[in-house]
Formats: C-alpha cells, structure tokens, sequence
C-alpha cells in the first residue's frame, strides 16, 4: 500500500467545486510535484490534506507502519501528529518570536514532561528542555540559521524565512512533509539553494516530499512524479518529461487559442 | 394571554430603543470592524441633552429630539476623530480596548459635572392611556414606537437612496477599493457614526421618557443589550439590527413578567453567549473565514 | 535539584528580604493601617494582572469576565471561612474558591473559546454578568445586600506568599513547553495547529489557570476587606483588571507588577474622588493604545532590560 492515498478527493465551497475527484498514490520516499494554473486547487488540496478543509467526499489514507488512518476530517493538530507537516504560501512564522521558539513550539507535540513540572521546575523540566533545546539547535544548524537563533523570526530576511518554516516543519518529526510554493517569490540563486535543501534533508530525514511549485525549472529538476490540476481536476500526472509534452498540461498553461493555432 | 399581550406591547416599545442603539452597533461594526462600546454612553448622553432641552430651554418633545440628534452626531464624529482614526491600523484589541476607554471617559466626565444621582426626566408627553382588548398602552409607548419606526425608514432611505448611503455599503465591504474608486472613505466613516450616534441619542431621550429616570451609568446595560441584539440580527445587518432589537426587548419583558425579573440580565447574556456558539453570524450576517 | 541555579536563590533572597522589611515596618506602625491597605490592593491586583495576562497578553485571548472568577473565589472563600473561623478554614476557603472558579473557567471556556477577538470578549463579559446575578440571587451568598462579618486571616504574609507563588507559577508555566504552546495561539492559530499544537485544549488551560488565580485573588479580597457583595464583581472591575494588564504590557508579567503597584498608589491618592480616577483610568486607556499600544514593557521582562543582546536565551 503507498505512503499516503488520496481517493476520489471532492472539496466544494457552496456551488463551486475547487477540487474535485482527484487521485494519488504517494509512495514512501517519493519527491512529487503539483502543479496547475492560479486557482487550480493546489492550495485546497493541502488544506484538505492537512485537516484545514473537511471534504466533502472522498478519502485521504495515511499507512504509518502498516496502520492505515483516514486524515479527511481530522483536526490539523491530529493530522500533524499522524505524520504530516507543512509549510504556507504566504509564510505563516510566528513572527514576534525568535527563531528558536519557532522550532521548539513545533517540538511540543513529543513534550514527556506533565503540567506540574512545568509549574514547579522538577528536574524532568530542566533535563527534557535541555535536550529539546539541543536538536532545535541541530535542527536549525542544517539550514544555516543556528547563529540566528534569538532573533525574531519578523527580522530574518525572507529566504532565511522560507527556510526557517521548512525547519520548524521538520521538528514536528513528519512522515510526509507539504510545501507550498517554498521558491515563491526568490532569486534564481536563492531557489538553486532551496533545491539542494530540499535534496538534503530528503535523504537525511527519509522524508516523502509533496510540494506545490509554479517555478518550473525546480519541478522538473527534483520531482520524480508529477500532478497536473485545472479547474480543481486532475488533468495529468507522470514523470516530468512526460508533463512536459502533454497536450492538456500546455493548453491548460497556455490557453486553448494557443493550441489550437 | 392578556397578560401576554400586555408584555408583547412593553416588550416591542422597549426593543424599539434597544433597535435604534443597535443600528449604530451594527453600521459603525459594518464598517470598521469596531465594537464601539461608547455607543452606549452616546445614547447616555443623548437622555442628558434631552433633559437639558426639555427642562432648561423648555422645548416640546420633537425639537428637543432633533437638537438630541444634532448634538449626539457631533459627539459621534469627535469621538471617531480624536479616538478612533488614530487607530486605523491597529489591531482589533488595541481598538477595542480604546473603545472601553472612550466609554469610560464619556461616564465619568459626565458624572463629574451632573452628579452620579439619578435624576427624574420632566413630563413632555401626556400620561394618557389606552385600552386595547384589555392590553394597557400609554402614549409614551406610542411616541416611542412611531418615532423608531420614522427613523428606520429614514435610514433604509439614507443607506439605499443616497450617495453617502452607497458609499456606506462600498465601504463596508472593501475598504481600499472604495478608496480606489474615488470614494472618501474617511468623510464615509464619519457620516457612518454620525448617524449612529444621532439614533443612540434619539433613543437616549425615548429612554428617558419611557423610563422617566436617567444616570450617568445608564448606558452600560441597555449598550450590551442593543450590542446583543445587533449579534442576535447578524452583525452588519440593517434590517438585523431591528429584528434583533424587538426580540431581545420582547424577551427581556417576558423573562420579567413570567419568571424572576432578577434574572432578566442574566438570560439575555445566556441567549448572547448561545447564539455565538450556535450561529455567530446571527439570523442575517455574512459568514466570512480567515483565508489559509 | 536543578533549580537551585545561583539566580534562584538571589531571587528567593531578595523575596525574603522584601518580606522581613515590609513585616518590620508594618510592626514598628511605620506603615499604617492606610498604608496597609494599599499593600494589600497591590497584592491582589498582582494577582489578577498576571492571571489576566496568562490569558489575554500572553495567549491572545481577550476576556473581559476575570471580575467573575474572582468573585467566586470571593464567595467561597467567605462562606466557608464565616463557617470555619480558623486559619484552616481561611486556607481551605481560598483552595476552594480557586478550584470552583478553575472548574467554572473549564466549563465556560470549551463553548465559547471557540470564538475569536471581540466575540469572545462580548461573551466573557457576558459570563461574568451571568455569575453576578447567580450570586445576586443565591440565598447563601445573601442577594444584592452581600456577606459581612468574614473574618480576616488576610495578612502581609499571606499576600507575600500567595502573590509570589502567582507570579513564579504563572511565570514557569509560560517559559515552559506549555507557555509557548499558549504563546504560538497568539501568534498565529492555524499555523500553531498545524504544528501540532491543540489549540482550543490550550485556550482552555490558560483560562483554567487564570481563572484558578482570579479564585486565589477574590478570596484574599474578602478575607481583607470583611465584606462583599455582587456588584463589587461586576464589569468595572474587569476593566479595572485590565487596565493594569494593558498598562504593564500584554505579554510582560514585570510590566503587570509594574503597571499594579503604578494604580494602587494612584487610586489611593484619588480614593475621595471617583469620577476624578476614573477620568485619569479612562484618559490613560485611551492614550495608551494610540501613543504606546504595547504598553509600559511591550512583551518584555525587567531582566531582559539587564540581558546584553548577544548573550545566550538560557532557560530563565
């Protein structure tokens, strides 16, 4: 069974179906790649997948360690401890916090130590606060941003900010992480750093990797597979070269007028 | 059932003022997404003006409503200017807790120069009664009627005939492209409390009458009742803010004719805090949701 | 025990120090009854500040019922201590009314903590006027006219004790995994529940505490002042409570301290005029949010003000 199996997936908002019936097979250990035209439902389907949507039909499986769990529905914070992190599109930091903070509050859902040792500081407290603090750091030494560790994550330039919510993603320790057009928005240096991040920690934290991308050159360069959505459909999924010289895919890019002449 | 009708009547006169506080809830929240607590204190306000009107220069009931209304407006656009605009950009608490302040100013200035006691409100209207199949109405009920009924239809007209009236609606509903499309925001969020407060203060000056007693605490209660009223409507809602008022006035009349009239407070704070679990649009708000 | 760190123990130190002196005065009659009585108001507005701002300052959640929670520790603690006049009855009191008020914050806030900003203050505000006539209405609680006669047990050392296990609980609550997990919800709630964190069982559990402390609070006020009745309780009070949280910073539990002592000794020099006070309240509020919105400290502590920038964030 793949990692995660998402079946005849709807989502509709009043009259308008922003996603519908789409399905996917995520292996574990996969790179795969959504892309669309603005509007095609990319973003919905992440909300549907990490519990911010309930469908409205259809189902989304997640096998963890042969122990298959419906996600369609859960709350977000479930969704998270089942194995799914994200990022946002339009960076959701807490902003007024340090950089350390970001990643530790990502932490809390692994927390052993119980409320009374937080109010009377046992040594429980100190000794798991110590360690937690310890892997934030590591954590955030591999996007290069442990020197940065106290400052407010509002004062990071907005590359470090886009790598900041990719770090704090990982401390939720994911199965499957979603990233939401992480290259939007950054110079041609900055996304061929994103790239061989994204590279890295896949092969570091054998994680499965979903992301949404409207730069091209980053999709077909890491993403073995690859899904197409238009108006909410899936209209193409395959290997990138394959995407490439689909027909629908350029029409849907492209317009109709374009294909046709 | 007499008796039922008898608190129905109360009950609609009393909701005629909670409705016409709440309009100018509704239409300032429409606007600015502002609770404006010292809507309240606006009305106060407008019950003291009366009473100077009425007893000081001794004017009849309608032109001592018209400079209530005058005077209130003014107050409304000040309180806006001085306290409010600052605040444009900043968030919704930072607002609100300068409304609780502006609130708290309005009371105590006034109870610093009128006194905390209650005062008694002069007899404008004639205390003549009527019997209808066995239900008591007063002619105080009747003016209090009628003139809420005058005034909402005034408004309906304001927002739907004018040009300020479509300014009003373009922008409570995109603030920015109202400012594209040539539109005055900032003279629009003034008219907008202008006209609330003139309403709160015609209320003011019903409520005094009606009641025939006014303090400088007064607004408190009756501000979060209407305040109530205009959530139970759906906040936003003209047409809300009315039906809001004469349920929440109704209710309240039967809550202390039928059961403990000590709980008649508590009860309406009740029926607020369910309607907000259960429905916090309201009967006719607009559902709006956080985009992810 | 690890938390017998060097900065500790200065803190204990410096604690009980404050507490020998203020005792020595008191004994001496340098500070007088009048005096007292500030000290006292100090202490419980501590109390309730930083409760209040566990809440509103720290996990964004605006609550404009805290009055409430405290007027039912207040009741509790007075009834059962006119039953047991006994430093036991006066400690059991307070034990109870903090508990009552945590299991009325726990049911209160699973319904309406689903609601947001101005909602939710609309509907805390709401609650507390609902416990208000409860006690208003109640034969035990004796109606409109209130309980007199409670004994007081209320002293300079159990305002010392209560008030400074307030702030160090409240205080190792908020640096703990907890705190941050109440701190993310302020930030930005659908990105703390897509880390992971349950959002509303957090909003909940800082009301539960908060309202636990309002508890300690109100039932300290009736074991001092002899005598309570509803309307004590009521909106002005909360308002009250949150002036100090907006004044001190919300987000800054030095800046509640702060922002208490501030007020107290501020209203006792207004004591014979009300509306003079709450003039100077009112102007204050208003002031603030335009001119300074974070208040006295924004959301930072005295000891960061000591903190050389570049020195290492230790757990504190």
């Amino acid at each position: 069974m793949p990692l995660l199996s998402v079946d005849k997936l709807t989502k509709s908002f009043g009259g308008l179906t922003a996603v519908s019936n789409v399905t996917m097979n995520i292996e574990k250990g996969e790179l795969v790649g959504i892309i669309g035209p603005n509007g095609a439902g990319k973003t919905t389907l992440f909300n549907l997948f990490t519990g911010v949507y309930t469908p409205t039909s259809g189902s989304i499986k997640l096998d963890s360690d042969g122990e298959v769990k419906e996600l369609g529905g859960l709350k977000p914070y479930n969704v998270t401890k089942a194995g799914l992190a994200r990022t946002f599109q339009n960076i959701r930091l807490f902003k007024d916090l340090t950089v350390l903070d970001n990643v530790r509050i990502a932490m809390h859902q692994n927390i052993q130590y119980k409320l009374p040792s937080a109010f009377f500081r046992f040594n429980k407290f100190y000794n798991e606060e110590e360690s937690l603090r310890e892997e934030a750091i590591k954590l955030l030494d591999i996007f290069h941003l442990s020197h940065k560790k106290n400052e407010l994550a509002k004062n990071l330039p907005y590359g470090e900010q886009r790598h900041l919510e990719i770090a704090r993603a990982l401390a939720t320790k994911p199965a499957i992480l979603l990233l939401d057009e992480p290259a939007a928005g950054m110079n041609p240096n900055e996304t061929a750093n994103l790239t061989e991040t994204i590279e890295w920690i896949r092969q570091e934290f054998k994680l499965t990797i979903l992301l949404i991308e409207h730069d091209m050159s980053l999709v077909m360069k890491i993403c073995e597979r690859i899904y197409v959505l238009d108006y909410g459909m899936m209209i193409a999924s395959g290997k990138p070269a394959e995407i490439r010289a689909n027909k629908k895919v350029i029409e849907a890019y492209l317009g109709e007028d374009v294909s046709n002449a | 059932m007499e008796q039922f009708l008898q608190q129905v009547v109360n009950g609609i006169s009393l909701g005629s003022i909670y409705a016409l506080i709440a309009l100018g809830y509704t239409m300032v929240y429409g606007i600015i997404n502002l609770i404006n607590f010292a809507h309240g204190d606006v009305y106060m306000i407008g019950a003291y003006i009366g009473f100077a009107a009425i007893t000081y220069a001794k004017l009849g009931f309608f032109p001592a409503l018209v400079i209530t209304m005058i005077l209130c407006a003014i107050l409304g656009v000040v309180i806006e200017r001085v306290a409010y605009k600052p605040l444009r950009n900043s968030t919704r608490i930072a607002v609100l807790i300068t409304a609780i302040g502006v609130s708290l100013l309005l009371e105590y200035v006034m109870m610093f120069f009128v006194g905390a006691e209650v005062r008694s409100y002069p007899k404008v209207l004639s205390g003549e009664v009527f019997h209808l199949v066995g239900v008591v109405i007063n002619i105080q009920q009747i003016y209090i009627v009628v003139t809420a009924i005058a005034l909402m239809i005034l408004l309906q007209f304001i927002v739907h005939k004018t040009k300020i009236g479509k300014a009003m609606r373009a922008v409570s509903v995109d603030q920015d492209a109202a400012q594209l499309m040539g539109i005055k925001v900032d003279s629009t969020i003034s008219y907008t409390f202008a006209i609330g407060s003139a309403f709160a203060g015609a209320a003011g000056v019903l409520v005094g009458i009606y009641y025939n007693s006014i303090d400088p605490l007064m607004g408190i209660m009756p501000g979060l009742k209407a305040f109530i009223a205009a959530v139970f409507g759906g906040i936003g809602s003209i047409p809300g803010a009315m039906i809001g008022g004469l349920s929440i006035g109704i209710m309240e009349t039967l809550v202390s004719g039928y059961g403990n009239s000590m709980y008649r407070d508590a009860a309406v704070f009740a029926f607020l805090i369910i309607i907000l679990i259960l429905k916090p649009t309201g009967l006719l708000g607009k559902n709006t949701r956080e985009k992810v | 025990m690890k938390a017998l760190t060097k900065k500790n123990l200065l803190i204990l130190g410096a604690i009980l120090l404050t507490f020998t002196v203020v005792q020595g005065l008191i004994s001496v009659g340098i500070i007088n009854k009048f005096y007292e009585i500030t000290i006292a108001m100090i202490c419980i507005n501590i109390i309730l500040a930083v409760s209040l701002n566990l809440v509103t300052g720290f996990t964004g959640q605006f609550s404009l019922g805290h009055a409430g929670f405290m007027s039912i520790g207040a009741y509790f603690g007075a009834v059962i201590n006119l039953q047991m006049e006994s430093t036991g009855g006066f400690l059991l009191g307070i034990f109870a009314g903090a508990l009552a008020a945590t299991l009325v914050g726990i049911l209160i806030g699973i319904p309406t903590l689903r609601l947001k900003g101005d909602y939710l203050a609309i509907a805390t505000l709401g609650m507390a006027e609902i416990i208000r006539v409860v006690f208003l209405n109640l034969d035990i609680t004796n109606g409109a006219a209130g309980l007199s006669g409670i004994p007081r047990y209320t002293n300079w050392l159990w305002l010392c004790f209560f008030t400074v296990a307030t702030v160090l609980l409240i205080n190792n609550f908020i640096k703990s995994s907890y705190g941050r997990a109440c701190i993310s919800i302020r930030e930005d709630e659908i990105a703390a529940e897509s880390m992971g964190i349950n959002t509303t069982k957090y909003k909940v559990m800082a009301f539960a505490i908060g309202a636990f402390f309002a508890g300690i609070a109100g039932a300290l006020h009736s074991s001092y002042f002899y005598f309570i009745r509803p309307d004590i309780f009521g909106f002005l009070k909360s308002i009250d409570i949150l002036i100090i949280v907006v004044l001190g910073g919300m987000g800054s539990i030095t800046g509640s301290i702060l922002a208490a002592i501030l007020l107290a000794v501020l209203t006792t020099y207004l004591q014979a005029f009300t509306a003079v006070r709450m003039i100077i309240y009112a102007l204050l509020l208003v002031v603030i949010m335009i001119f300074r919105p974070q208040g006295i400290m924004g959301t930072k502590e005295i000891s960061d003000l000591f903190k050389s920038k570049k020195k290492d964030e230790r757990i504190g």
